[in-house]
């Protein structure tokens, strides 16, 4: 059954392959490649692992990752159980502040603690020394411990939502039964409910860790003034004048390798006969009688959202409308300019706040209507193997966006497709990377469609591309805004892959925040964090309105 | 008008058949139903027929001109079909009004004659008044009519329904049967109507193609389907019925504990070694006292197993006297008989249907 349309569905999976395929498959074939006469080696790898401090890089991480992911467990498990099974008070306060974690940039979270946690001069420090009287404060934000902390900080979220998303489907009748067998409260909590989500919070564990392990703007702000080195520090620097690509390309497999792996696991974990128990109908549920344990449970997630968000965005906050951040919290203190010389007076802020929102909008935009048309030529089986589309189009969610990157350069800094340089790799490279948001929730809502209304349109005479476009396109418009959002929103954000890809006049926010970073203006780099942060919550005050309360966590979750 | 062709059209599904050489010729103007039960392949010949799906084997023609073969479809735009679809489709992003206007602005016709026959097939689906509502304000059974007035205004060759009304409630289900023939009887467009539903398909069609299994298993007239159906499935299906296994021996068809006369059937020379009949249970009466045999009456004694009272008739279950037999028996009302009563069977061969052999 040939259509007029077959043409456009094979461009566009050609264009599919161009953004995932070529780019992995460049990054492979670099790290067999000799620099100079292109010869097959084995070089690279001896380059990249045959120094002590790329292997310790390499722990690093590792370690970091770990115990970044038993931190995360540590803060996320018992607030979701707080928040989904109790009657703990001020719940609607402790899912704001998740929510607040969740939107503020790691990076921003990581400016805020050190100026929370610098070495004196840091808010807590300076409390200390004026509770205490001492010489100096105890923290130090540049450690591992520091880096460990900050990092669980703003990825908890992850474990929260897994957690949460599984406490709910845990009908209390299977609680009762336990309580009718002469369970306590307490014995059927830890015997039965959180062994009922125990797969959940494996995956999520997982997860952390891979996040953990992918990160590049926190341990660049941390590790390197900390004087130590993880895995994507030690990937940026090997792109230094002049660019070790091949190195890094064989630097990078390991970290693509491990990755891939552990979602698999992950995968395998959560898709199990003890997770699919939950999945059925919810039944009843009522919420566990705390008793008096509700203050300290409360007071637990109070804190460890101070740590991660009210603290934080008070420090933010301050330091973006100072003139000073040192000189604290007082009026002569507080001024608009930083805002207005970042939004108007310099060029480079200027425009790299325009880049930043020209450059998300466009991969957004290419990323949504290529999930699209693949989700629908996957749905309408109109090509030979299409489920495989589904696999190359999730693929990105796998690789840590700093290996996406290295492999954009590998494979677009040359003829044919001379990309580097232009704004298009950075938003071909942003559209790639958040390919998968696009494809989940454009194949969410192509399936709320009943197939029969676009049927009914072609039955009726109009061809195939007439009917998605007066039929499937206009349905689909409230769910791909959504979509839109979702994509848009850590499109602003990206670092990881945008520091590779950018060059003089396609700077964007994230990366010239984190440029500033060795100046030492904290006010302006607030400044810069805050627009994105306010940028973010309007949009996502939109999606709340247009798709519910839940749609952020929820769909950049799963 | 016109007459589509469906020649030993199979389709398979990875390595399962589910349509099997599927020969079924409609006349201009005719309304055939596809009539059984679930997973039975009519809808993936309806499918096949809106160009939807291709066939594995045969073809579809339609007045001479090929539309479906292996390899080579006509697309379901350039069919000139209309569809009626389970979930009646009605595109809940426009209102009845220009749901039913699709289809002309489809053909480019000039705006004054779409709004003309949108407000005419309204009218006549009565839902005239309601040209301005979106769907989510009608009814089940309005979207229905849209669905119809939408698929009737652009005059198609052949119109395709499939399962229309499996998502009404009973009473507005009945009303709709009689519509939509109401409609065919007004337009006499060429119609697949895709129902498992008995009563629906015989107060539509002219003609009702029982299906199971991928298979045709009888075309025919929905008198002469009840009357004599040809195979176990058609006679189970439609209909409940008694099935009776005998073995031809000289003159005489021997039962479980009764026989009758060879001659006494309509075609006695079919009659051959051993064979089964489909007896209604309308066709058996019940009395207390024998009545006179006669050429067309077979009187067998039995006693009433049991009986239950549905108020339109009674249900009996009654056992020839010796047999292992049991026949169900539907009577008036006013027949009363009790349990482990001593009755007389009388049943007419006449109305015994020969089944195909299996």
């Amino acid at each position: 059954m040939r259509e007029r349309s077959y043409v456009v569905w094979l461009l566009l999976i050609a264009l599919l392959l161009l953004l995932v395929i070529n780019p992995l498959a460049r990054l492979l074939w670099a790290s067999f490649e000799h620099p100079e006469t292109g010869a097959f080696t084995l070089a690279n790898y001896v380059a990249a692992y045959g120094r002590w401090r790329h292997v310790e890089a390499l722990v690093n991480s590792l370690e970091i990752g770990l115990a970044v992911a038993v931190l995360c467990t540590l803060f996320g498990v018992p607030m979701a159980w707080a928040v989904s099974r109790t009657d703990m008070p001020a719940k609607g306060l402790v899912w704001g502040a998740v929510l607040g974690t969740f939107i503020m940039p790691n990076y921003l979270g990581a400016v805020a603690w050190i100026l929370m946690a610098g070495p004196n001069a840091g808010w807590l420090n300076r409390a200390y020394t004026a509770l205490t009287g001492a010489e100096t404060g105890p923290f130090n934000v540049y450690s591992k411990a520091g880096l460990v902390l900050v990092i669980a900080c703003y990825s908890f979220p992850y474990m929260f939502v897994f957690t949460r998303s599984a406490l709910d489907l845990i009908s209390s009748e299977m609680e009762d039964a336990a309580s009718t067998l002469g369970a306590g409260a307490l014995r059927t909590t830890l015997r039965v409910t959180l062994p009922l989500a125990l797969p959940a919070i494996l995956g999520a564990f997982i997860v952390e860790f891979l996040e953990a392990l992918a990160l590049f703007g926190t341990p660049a702000l941390i590790a390197l003034p900390a004087r130590f080195q993880v895995m994507t520090t030690m990937l940026w620097q090997m792109f230094e004048f002049p660019p070790q690509v091949q190195v890094a390309a064989a630097y990078s497999m390991p970290l693509l390798l491990v990755t891939v792996f552990l979602f698999w696991l992950q995968y395998r974990i959560i898709a199990r006969k003890g997770y699919a128990a939950l999945t059925g109908k919810g039944g009843e549920r009522r919420l566990v009688r705390l008793g008096p344990w509700r203050w300290p449970l409360l007071g637990y997630c109070l804190l460890v959202t101070s740590l991660s968000f009210f603290l934080p965005i008070l420090a933010v906050l301050q330091a973006a409308f100072a003139r000073a951040w040192g000189r604290g919290f007082s009026w002569d203190n507080v001024t608009i300019r930083n805002l207005r010389f970042v939004l108007l007076e310099q060029t480079s802020t200027r425009s790299a706040t325009i880049n930043t929102f020209v450059y998300a909008a466009a991969a957004s935009v290419i990323a949504l209507v290529l999930a699209l048309a693949i989700a629908y030529i996957v749905a309408r089986r109109l090509v030979p193997l299409g489920r495989a589309l589904t696999y190359v189009a999730m693929a990105p969610f796998v690789i840590p966006g700093i290996v996406l990157a290295i492999g954009f350069y590998a494979a677009y800094t040359a003829r044919p497709l001379m990309l580097y340089g232009t704004a298009w790799i950075l938003i071909l490279a942003f559209a790639t990377r958040f390919l998968p948001i696009a494809y989940t929730n454009s194949d969410a809502a192509l399936r709320s469609v009943d197939p029969e209304l676009e049927e009914a349109a072609r039955i009726l005479g109009a061809g195939r591309l007439l009917s998605l476009r007066r039929i499937v396109a206009p349905l689909l418009r409230r769910g791909l805004a959504g979509a839109f959002i979702l994509v848009f929103i850590p499109a602003t954000r990206e670092l990881s892959s945008a520091i590779f890809l950018y060059t003089t006049g396609t700077q964007v926010l994230s990366v010239l925040l984190f440029d500033k970073s060795d100046e030492g203006n904290f006010e302006v780099l607030a400044s810069m964090g805050l627009i994105l942060v306010m940028v973010t919550v309007a949009l996502v005050a939109v999606g709340f309105r247009m798709v519910g309360r839940d749609f952020l966590l929820r769909r950049t979750a799963t | 008008m016109s007459r589509l062709v469906l020649s030993s059209v199979s389709r398979r599904f990875g390595g399962v058949t589910v349509v099997d050489r599927v020969n079924l010729t409609l006349q201009a103007g005719e309304f055939v139903s596809l009539l059984g039960p679930s997973g039975c392949g009519k809808t993936t010949t309806l499918r096949m027929v809106a160009g939807f799906l291709e066939p594995s084997e045969g073809t579809i023609e339609m007045d001479g001109r090929r539309l479906s073969a292996p390899g080579s479809t006509v697309p379901p735009e350039k069919r000139n079909m209309s569809m009626i679809f389970q979930s009646y489709a009605i595109w809940p992003n426009m209102t009845v009004a220009e749901n039913v206007a699709f289809g002309l602005q489809v053909r480019r016709m000039p705006k004054d004659e779409i709004r003309a026959k949108v407000r005419r097939i309204l009218d006549v689906v009565q839902m005239g008044h309601l040209e301005g509502r979106y769907p989510q304000e009608l009814s089940g059974g309005q979207q229905q009519r849209v669905a119809l007035a939408r698929a009737i205004v652009v005059q198609p060759t052949v119109l395709l329904l499939d399962e229309p009304l499996s998502n009404l409630d009973a009473h507005l289900r009945e009303e709709m049967r009689y519509e939509i023939r109401r409609l065919h009887d007004e337009f006499q467009i060429t119609t697949i109507y895709v129902t498992h539903d008995q009563a629906e398909a015989m107060v539509t069609s002219d003609r009702i193609a029982v299906m199971n299994q991928g298979r045709i298993e009888q075309v025919d007239a929905p008198r002469a389907l009840y009357a004599r159906p040809r195979t176990r499935f058609v006679a189970g299906f439609i209909g409940r019925t008694n099935l009776l296994s005998g073995l031809v021996r000289g003159d005489d068809v021997v039962f479980d504990h009764f026989t009758i006369g060879r001659g006494r059937f309509p075609d006695p020379a079919a009659l051959q070694g051993p064979v089964t009949f489909s007896l209604r249970p309308q066709a058996i009466h019940l009395h207390r006292q024998s009545p006179a045999a006669s050429a067309h009456v077979c009187v067998i004694p039995g006693v009433v197993a049991q009986r239950a009272y549905l108020g339109e008739h009674w249900d009996y279950t009654v056992r020839p006297a010796g047999s292992a037999l049991v026949l169900r028996v539907t009577a008036r009302p006013h027949e009363v008989f009790e349990v482990d009563e001593k009755v007389w069977l009388e049943l007419d061969p006449r109305q015994m249907a020969l089944l195909e052999p299996e």
